[in-house]
């Protein structure tokens, strides 16, 4: 059981600050750390290992720096870890992000399943997990909060609905992006941090992972930036208190007060 | 106040910490509600590698030792020091085998330790010797190739939670003390049972409970050291394990200083933060600075101790007295920072008042700490 999990640095939300000029996310000076998602995403595919062996890769791609979410991956079980880093990368959306995580996976051999998390804290699309199984046609589930079974080639899953959960199976190689409910990380281990301390994270270019260069950064990136802005607050809010009857009177009066 | 710790030992508290604010904090109210051993807060503890500190390496540890234990112990008991003492009592009882087991032994049971496989318990106390341990009726005959023991325990630590125990029991009663020899007892042994389990004003998340031993046969090969030499393994195991027990008073009183402060900044009163009166700051001021002094005291005690030097019983007795008398004092005046509402269960620093409590009783009471401070003293001057 090959297991890659795409993990990605974010910027810690307990410090979000927004630059007041171009509205978009201040990263300068914010603490980073691993997309809490990525964290049960990888978890999971720790357990996974334990129970039926095998590797687990966690991958990112990121500045030079995101090298400290996969030394933190290989404190937390990862086997190894693969950062796709290069100048040529930036500015990529979430459509470039999907493309070039493929190129990586297929530079980087076989694999049984991919692990995602469910959205990035930051970026907050849900679209790379998707995204990435499109671009290398696998079967996928998003949402997923439970593994019930991984048998010949068949994994079953649990994806969380509003209302309760589905059911689904799947035949392997696949992608799952998971939820927080999926399992409670563990703190990495005494001995994974002194592993992590001497690993070598492998590095890989976008000319290692031959990528074309219309697919990535920029340029790759079909999604345009129109206007960023913070929506208007709503208005007032009013709650109606009493019972039933008395809020549904209540509220009917409110509309008809406008009429 | 920085202790310049060492990269290996800052990532042993890195470790700890994480755990407790991932996982004892958050559960830790449950667990004092309900009475509830946290099974669940020990398996994280080991998937962390936190069991193998203090086992050597050739067993799988890494290494440590009594200062590794007391970093450790001291993060986890500002989550929790009933959960911190299961952690505690798990080394406590494995003590023995470390200090005077055989090569056999440890190979036996060290590698299970370190990876969090079994926990340990020690067991001493009995109703009529608790101060005076050589008090203890327990007692083991050999009978062709086993042991066969027979006797009660009182509030033993992890009692029915785990899987490895060492028993103090007398193989020569006629000799008293110099009588007494240390087994290892394993859960599911023939004869071999747990009785009462105590409900307590603190550490409620730990389990105390009676060991039964009736007609406990276990092999010849459980002896751990030589016979008629348990009391002095025993003097050394507690030399060793209380600064750990200290520790477990420096964590808690950091954790009731930190709510106090924090409380008192944010509490008006008179149209004032209450840390702006200075009968509340004198009273933080003290607060922190006993805390700074009784953990500077027991780093250097677990130091000086893992220089194995000859004499260890007064520095282990002196932080253990310190560290836990300021335990009780901070977590009380914690209380007095936080009013009323400090007495409520919604803040956390009831819980650690009581929680205090025993870090003065068990391992030695607190005069019992004094006497041995006393008696050294007597030894040294002549
Ligand atoms: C409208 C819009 C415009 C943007 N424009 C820009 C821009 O101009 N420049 C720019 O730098 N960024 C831009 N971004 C951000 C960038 O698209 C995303 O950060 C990135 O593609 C990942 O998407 P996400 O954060 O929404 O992740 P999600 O899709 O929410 O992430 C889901 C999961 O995918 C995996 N994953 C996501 N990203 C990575 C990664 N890098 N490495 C490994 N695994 C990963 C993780 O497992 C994660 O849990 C833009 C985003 C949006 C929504
Ligand atoms: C929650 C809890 C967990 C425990 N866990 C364990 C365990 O895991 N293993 C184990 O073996 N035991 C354990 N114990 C037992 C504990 O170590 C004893 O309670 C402790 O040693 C004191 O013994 P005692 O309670 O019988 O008090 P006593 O010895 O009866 O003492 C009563 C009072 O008299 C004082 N006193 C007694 N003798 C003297 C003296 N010579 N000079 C001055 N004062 C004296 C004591 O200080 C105390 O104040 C535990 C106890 C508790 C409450």
């Amino acid at each position: 059981m090959n297991i890659i999990v795409c993990i990605k640095q974010v910027p810690d939300a307990k410090d979000v600050r927004l630059d007041p000029k171009t509205n978009t996310l201040a990263r300068e000076g914010v603490e980073s750390i691993m997309n809490p998602f990525d964290r049960h995403a990888l978890e999971e595919g720790v357990r996974l290992k334990e129970t039926h062996g095998g590797q687990v890769t966690a991958l990112s791609m990121g500045p030079p720096q995101a090298e400290s979410v996969l030394r933190e991956a290989i404190s937390c079980g990862a086997d190894q870890g693969v950062l796709v880093s290069d100048r040529a990368f930036a500015g990529a959306d979430t459509w470039a992000t999907s493309y070039t995580l493929r190129k990586a996976i297929e530079a980087s051999g076989e694999f049984d399943l991919i692990l995602c998390g469910k959205q990035a804290i930051d970026g907050d699309t849900a679209q790379v997990g998707p995204g990435l199984a499109g671009q290398m046609k696998l079967p996928f589930v998003t949402c997923v909060q439970k593994i019930r079974n991984l048998d010949d080639g068949i994994i079953q899953v649990e994806r969380m609905m509003d209302d309760g959960f589905d059911v689904l199976e799947l035949p392997v190689p696949a992608l799952l992006t998971v939820v927080k409910d999926i399992n409670d990380p563990r703190v990495p281990s005494l001995k994974g941090k002194m592993k992590a301390k001497k690993a070598t994270i492998k590095i890989l270019s976008a000319a290692d992972i031959g990528a074309e260069e219309q697919c990535i950064g920029l340029a790759g990136s079909p999604t345009r930036v129109v206007n960023v802005f913070t929506p208007a607050p709503r208005g007032d809010r009013k709650m109606f208190t009493g019972s039933l009857e008395e809020q549904v009177d209540q509220l009917v009066d409110q509309l008809r007060s406008y009429l | 106040m920085d202790y310049l710790l060492s990269e290996e030992e800052q990532m042993i508290k890195d470790t700890a910490r994480e755990i407790t604010e991932e996982k004892i904090i958050p559960l830790r109210a449950e667990l004092d509600e309900k009475n509830e051993f946290p099974t669940v807060i020990l398996e994280d503890m080991a998937k962390a590698d936190l069991f193998s500190i203090f086992v050597p390496e050739e067993y799988g540890g890494l290494g440590g030792g009594c200062f590794e234990i007391v970093l450790a112990l001291e993060e986890l008991a500002r989550g929790c020091v009933g959960v911190a003492t299961s952690f505690a009592a798990s080394a406590l009882g494995i003590f023995p085998v470390l200090i005077a087991g055989n090569e056999e032994m440890k190979q036996k049971y060290m590698p299970d330790i370190a990876s969090g496989k079994r926990w340990a318990a020690f067991g001493l106390t009995e109703a009529n010797a608790g101060s005076d341990a050589s008090g203890i009726q327990t007692t083991a005959v050999l009978d062709g190739d086993e042991w066969v023991l027979n006797g009660t325990k009182q509030w033993i630590t992890n009692g029915g939670e785990s899987q490895i125990y060492t028993i103090i029991a007398l193989t020569d009663p006629s000799k008293g003390a110099r009588g007494a020899s240390i087994f290892v007892v394993e859960d599911g042994d023939p004869g071999f049972s747990y009785g009462k389990k105590e409900d307590k004003m603190g550490i409620r998340s730990s389990a105390t409970r009676e060991l039964i031993l009736k007609d406990c046969r276990i092999p010849k090969d459980r002896l751990v050291g030589r016979k008629g030499t348990g009391f002095i393994t025993v003097m050394k195991t507690l030399d060793i394990s209380r600064p750990g027990i200290a520790s477990l008073g420096v964590g808690l009183g950091q954790a009731a200083l930190d709510e106090a402060v924090v409380y008192a900044k944010q509490r008006v009163q008179f149209g004032k933060p209450i840390i702006s009166f200075q009968a509340v700051q004198h009273m933080l001021a003290d607060m922190a600075t006993q805390l700074e002094a009784a953990r500077s005291l027991v780093y250097a005690a677990a130091r000086h101790i893992d220089a194995n030097p000859k004499n260890m019983s007064k520095p282990s007795s002196m932080c253990k007295v310190f560290a836990t008398d300021m335990a009780m004092k901070v977590t009380t005046d914690a209380v007095q920072v936080l009013g009323g509402y400090g007495y409520m269960k919604e803040y956390p620093v009831e819980k650690m008042m009581r929680d205090a409590k025993i870090l003065q009783i068990y391992e030695g009471t607190n005069q019992i700490q004094r006497n041995v401070i006393g008696q050294e003293l007597n030894k040294e001057y002549i």
